[in-house]
């Protein structure tokens, strides 16, 4: 049994949340910068040349890369083995959301209801996924998600017999409708399988897989090669203004399922796909 | 084709704009995002007068970052134009000229633009750092409860943008993506 204090988890998550929002992770940057030199439209190649240059500016003058520095999304795998001592976790959480995104000038984008809409001053809460895995580590991925590219994302309950076709037709509508409204050129999340919930779940969690880096079943790993070619001859192009860089990634997640469905999930991210990941 | 243009634009500047232009905008932009806009309609159905001067005038639709000090404005790129779509012909009908935004329009929005020889511009998605240093002077002249969505008067200095729906109507977003389509 590992002790663990909540002001270490605060102390990561604060830091973490201004980190996400002004640098991006290795492998979105490496893709960013690959596509400059693919990109066949001039109109489209200026683009991503501002883009690029809108992360040096980011990074130096300490500028958030997006003005909508999102909703925090945190995973939280808790290792079985940890006990945890301090506030109660969920508090703790959203403490270090608190102060990350009032210490770090970092937009605060979150009504306290849907309907009443009345913002909480502060981007809490967050939305929390827990996991209780085997060890005495924490391991937190955070992921704050803009709504540009949220809003954009769907689900699709769809019939095993619509087997792999439905599901490739799936990912394609949703990029198709997308457009130039989920700032491409994107990355696409997608979930397969489980139950309605858990297939949305899946479709966040991909986005968080580095950019590049392939799911380890041979099949899956095939249809995110093929579906990142296809959406790439959409057209929609960097800004949806036309070009041959939609997305910059295809990343796919599945889980059992029932006899009698087929759920697909498509959670679109902006070329932001900002996730920090620390161990503690 | 590069022009450089300056704020307020009128229908003289607006003819002169063509879908695909890259444009370099100049001088005072008003900014606001669907709350704003819901207000500024509601006060127009109770009779009352807009907050900010309408005629030929130029929104951004933007809710920037919080500014580090020292700063005008931090981190300002466009949101996505369509949640203002119900609005927006209103506006138009009473003399707004210019919106700067991300993403599709409705016919709706369309229509109106073209009735009134009006021009819808993109800025970059995602790229408010940049698009934050062509913003030089920045103050909140209402609905300051709104936090990010309170309506603000900015200064702004070649700020690059495309036009994407020319005052004829014509719209970019749909004839580039046919051209680079290969499926």
């Amino acid at each position: 049994m590992r002790t663990v204090n909540t002001e270490i988890l605060i102390q990561n998550i604060k830091e973490m949340c201004i980190e996400a929002n002004h640098y991006l992770s290795e492998d979105m940057d490496e893709a960013m910068k690959k596509a400059v030199s693919t990109e066949k439209s001039e109109l489209g190649k200026k683009i991503l040349n501002q883009l690029q240059e809108n992360l040096k500016i980011a990074d130096e003058d300490m500028i958030p890369i997006c003005q909508d520095t999102g909703m925090a999304v945190i995973f939280l795998e808790i290792g079985q083995d940890v006990h945890l001592e301090g506030m109660a976790i969920g508090d703790a959480v959203n403490e270090g959301v608190r102060r990350g995104y009032t210490e770090g000038f970092l937009r605060k984008s979150v009504v306290g209801d849907p309907l009443i809409r009345e913002n909480t001053k502060d981007n809490t809460p967050a939305v929390i996924h827990y996991d209780i895995v085997p060890g005495d580590k924490i391991k937190i991925t955070i992921a704050p998600k803009g709504f540009g590219s949220e809003n954009m994302s769907r689900i699709f309950m769809l019939k095993p017999a619509d087997g792999v076709e439905g599901v490739k037709e799936a990912i394609l509508t949703a990029v198709k409708d997308a457009g130039p409204n989920a700032c491409p050129p994107m990355v696409v999340g997608v979930g397969i399988g489980g139950t309605f919930e858990k297939c949305a779940i899946l479709a966040k969690k991909a986005l968080t897989r580095p950019a590049g880096e392939h799911s380890e079943i041979p099949y899956v790993r095939e249809m995110e090669t093929e579906m990142l070619e296809k959406i790439n001859r959409l057209g929609i192009g960097p800004g949806g203004l036309g070009g041959t860089t939609t997305a910059l990634a295809v990343n796919i997640n599945t889980y059992p399922t029932h006899i009698a469905g087929l759920p697909v999930a498509v959670n679109i991210c902006c070329h932001v796909n900002r996730h920090v990941v620390r161990e503690i | 084709m590069d022009k450089y243009i300056n704020t307020p634009i009128t229908e003289q500047v607006t003819k002169e704009l063509k879908a695909g232009d890259y444009v370099y905008i100049t001088g005072t932009v008003y900014v606001a995002r669907d709350a704003a806009h819901k207000r500024m309609i509601e006060a127009l159905q109770r009779g009352e007068d807009l907050p900010i001067d309408i005629k030929n005038s130029t929104i951004y639709y933007m809710g920037p970052s919080p500014a580090r000090e020292g700063r005008p404005i931090g981190s300002a790129g466009p949101t996505t134009a369509s949640r203002m779509d119900k609005y927006a012909p209103a506006l138009l009908d009473l003399g707004e000229k210019g919106m700067i935004g991300k993403g599709k329009r409705t016919k709706e929005v369309i229509d109106a633009i073209v009735r009134n020889h009006a021009v819808y511009f993109a800025a970059v998605g995602g790229a408010g750092a940049l698009l934050s240093k062509c913003i030089t002077k920045s103050e909140i002249i209402c609905y300051e409860d709104l936090g990010a969505e309170a309506i603000r008067k900015i200064e702004v200095e070649n700020f690059p943008a495309i036009v994407v729906v020319d005052c004829e109507g014509n719209n970019l977003y749909e004839t580039a993506i046919k051209e680079f389509a290969s499926l």
